[in-house]
């Protein structure tokens, strides 16, 4: 116990004797949470239009202060000519255009179907399906409620469940934990015991009577303390600065961060028996682990719009299981007993790299 | 503590198979206490493998090896807390200071706190570093370095010290003040076990063995190694065996 006493306190100076790197370790998550808080977003706001009405009617009229009275549209001008899109477009000052045919309300009350188009700027086609949708939603609404004054028919009632405004933190707050607790975890780790194979103290602490065990031990308790402070941070930044709710329970989602912790431990430790220095770890950790984890976690991209067999690699990513973990807690609220399974399944894999690394670590230089 | 007869290291055809390739064929040799045993051979002749195997760092293939009464394969945990190591590579941390890693080391080793802080003391003062004590490790000149990677390699006053090419790369002044201090240690009681491919560090061991691919050439002290030979220093003795003469 003295002996590991004295290793864990090496390992803490370690640590802060590197303010560069504590630095960063503390820092990055910060500036993560801020960037995508506030500049990465995929909400669209005040998108630009211009609109070409060529009836300039009350039902146009109606149509185009509904759409302009949201936060998504701000008008750019009202055009007076078809050629004017296209130079606005090419000009770069308007994202989306609308363009009603003449006489419309008219033609409205003949049940003679008006025509309105919608022109989007496509060169982001996500923003211009986004826009487009939102549009035609406004049009069918209008629609409904018209065809309903006069003779009945249907109407859909559609409600944004557990995230009403649509906000982008609900997505990456719980994203960024996944990718900075696998980052600190895994990452941290291999390095640190590499260096030591590396540098060659680590033969002279397999020569002297410390257990290869304590060794570990004392290599992973710097970094889950590091990986539970980063922990909290973004969750009192995502709460407090950006109004992230925390709706389920507020232990079992720390239990369920320790879980995951210790998960990115044990791989940290399984590329760390794999390698003999802190470069290949660097590597294999932003290659094998970072990539994967922003990528096949579904933080970014859907799993369900992923290609077939990716979605099956999707499976043996840690990070997908504690992110399905994360959001049901936070967002949903979800109980325990709901999200057993994806416990489950992550404790499985943190019993699998812990043993599989502490088996792969060598007791001899062989 | 447990008690040994007259050697303190006893070897019985100790080999090591890396697959095909013998690093250690079949080595026997005993050390006395209180010994400097000389490991000279050239690189890649085992002498590494063989303090590896000593050490409790390699297992061996066949044969047997005792040391400071404890056997390697059996009891690798005992002969762990007897011996010193000090490997080829720089073996401090550069980013801890002087005094933190003996105390890391002194605690690995189970020194009881309160003699740590005496022990730090009498180290320092034998080194004439307590200057230095708060001073980061990778500040000091090499030389310090390994003066000190020595010191703390014997910090737990064990019966025998492995040193591995102890000094490789360093000056010829620290060369001889390392020597001294190899000297005084020996004076103390403490067996040392050094490899080196110095060979007029050769002369100054109690007694040298010479390793020729794997094999032990030649094991005597240095003027009956000269004489048998018909040389007068370690070199020619070093070159006439290596050429197979």
């Amino acid at each position: 116990m003295k002996a590991f006493l004295a290793f864990l306190k090496k390992e803490f100076y370690h640590v802060w004797r590197d303010p560069r790197s504590l630095l960063i370790l503390i820092g990055m998550p910060m500036v993560q949470v801020i960037l995508f808080g506030f500049a990465i977003t995929n909400e669209i706001v005040d998108a630009k239009i211009a609109i070409l009405d060529n009836s300039k009617d009350e039902v146009t009229q109606e149509i185009s202060n509904k759409i302009l009275s949201s936060k998504y549209f701000k008008l750019y001008e009202y055009l007076s000519s078809k050629d004017q899109i296209e130079r606005a477009f090419k000009k770069g000052k308007i994202k989306i255009a609308l363009v009603f045919e003449n006489d419309f309300s008219q033609k409205l009350n003949r049940n003679e179907n008006p025509k309105v188009q919608i022109i989007a700027d496509a060169t982001d086609p996500n923003t211009a399906t986004t826009l487009i949708n939102y549009i035609s939603s406004n049009i069918l609404d209008y629609q409904t409620k018209y065809l309903k004054n006069k003779s009945g028919g249907l109407e859909v009632v559609s409600k944004m469940e557990f995230n009403p405004q649509l906000k982008g933190v609900y997505l990456f707050v719980p994203g960024t934990i996944t990718i900075i607790l696998m980052l600190i975890s895994a990452m941290m780790t291999s390095i640190s015991i590499a260096r030591e194979k590396e540098k060659g103290t680590m033969e002279i602490l397999l020569v002297s009577p410390i257990k290869p065990l304590m060794v570990i031990v004392g290599k992973v308790v710097p970094y889950i303390s590091l990986a539970l402070i980063n922990a909290v941070t973004i969750l009192l930044l995502g709460v407090f600065v950006f109004g992230l709710p925390i709706r389920g329970s507020l232990l079992v989602l720390m239990l369920e961060i320790i879980l995951f912790i210790i998960t990115a431990l044990g791989l940290g430790i399984f590329i760390s028996t794999k390698v003999n220095t802190q470069q290949d770890a660097l590597l294999i950790s932003l290659m094998g682990l970072l990539l994967p984890t922003i990528i096949l976690s579904g933080f970014i991209y859907p799993i369900e719009s992923l290609p077939e067999i990716l979605q099956y690699v999707s499976h043996v990513i840690p990070a997908k299981w504690f992110l399905i973990i994360l959001r049901d807690i936070m967002i949903k609220g979800t109980e325990f007993g709901l999200i057993i399974k994806e416990t489950l399944i992550l404790f499985g894999m943190m019993m699998f790299f812990l043993i599989i690394s502490i088996k792969n670590y060598k007791i001899r230089l062989e | 503590m447990k008690s040994y007869g007259k050697y303190i290291v006893e070897v019985e055809n100790l080999t090591k198979k890396f697959g095909d390739f013998v690093a250690v064929d079949n080595i026997s040799f005993n050390v006395k206490k209180g010994e400097i045993f000389g490991f000279l051979g050239a690189n890649g002749a085992g002498k590494t493998t063989a303090m590896k195997m000593l050490t409790g760092l390699l297992s061996p293939s066949s044969g047997n090896a005792i040391v400071a009464g404890w056997d390697v394969e059996k009891n690798p945990e005992k002969v762990k807390l007897n011996i010193g190591y000090m490997s080829q590579k720089f073996s401090l941390y550069d980013d801890l200071r002087v005094s933190e890693n003996i105390r890391l080391y002194a605690g690995i080793y189970k020194i009881p706190g309160k003699e740590i802080k005496i022990k730090i003391n009498t180290l320092l003062e034998e080194l004439g570093m307590q200057d230095l004590r708060k001073k980061l490790v990778g500040d000091l000149p090499l030389g310090w370095k390994q003066k000190l990677a020595f010191a703390v390699a014997m910090v737990h006053d064990p019966p025998v010290v492995f040193l591995d090419e102890p000094t490789s790369g360093v000056d010829p002044i620290t060369r001889r003040q390392f020597w001294e201090m190899i000297y005084k240690a020996s004076a103390d009681g403490t067996t040392l076990f050094v490899t080196t491919h110095y060979l007029d560090e050769a002369e100054y061991c109690t007694r040298t063995s010479i390793m020729v691919d794997g094999e032990i050439k030649a094991l005597d002290t240095p003027e009956n190694l000269k004489q048998q030979f018909e040389v007068d220093n370690m070199q020619d003795v070093f070159v006439k065996l290596a050429r197979g003469l």
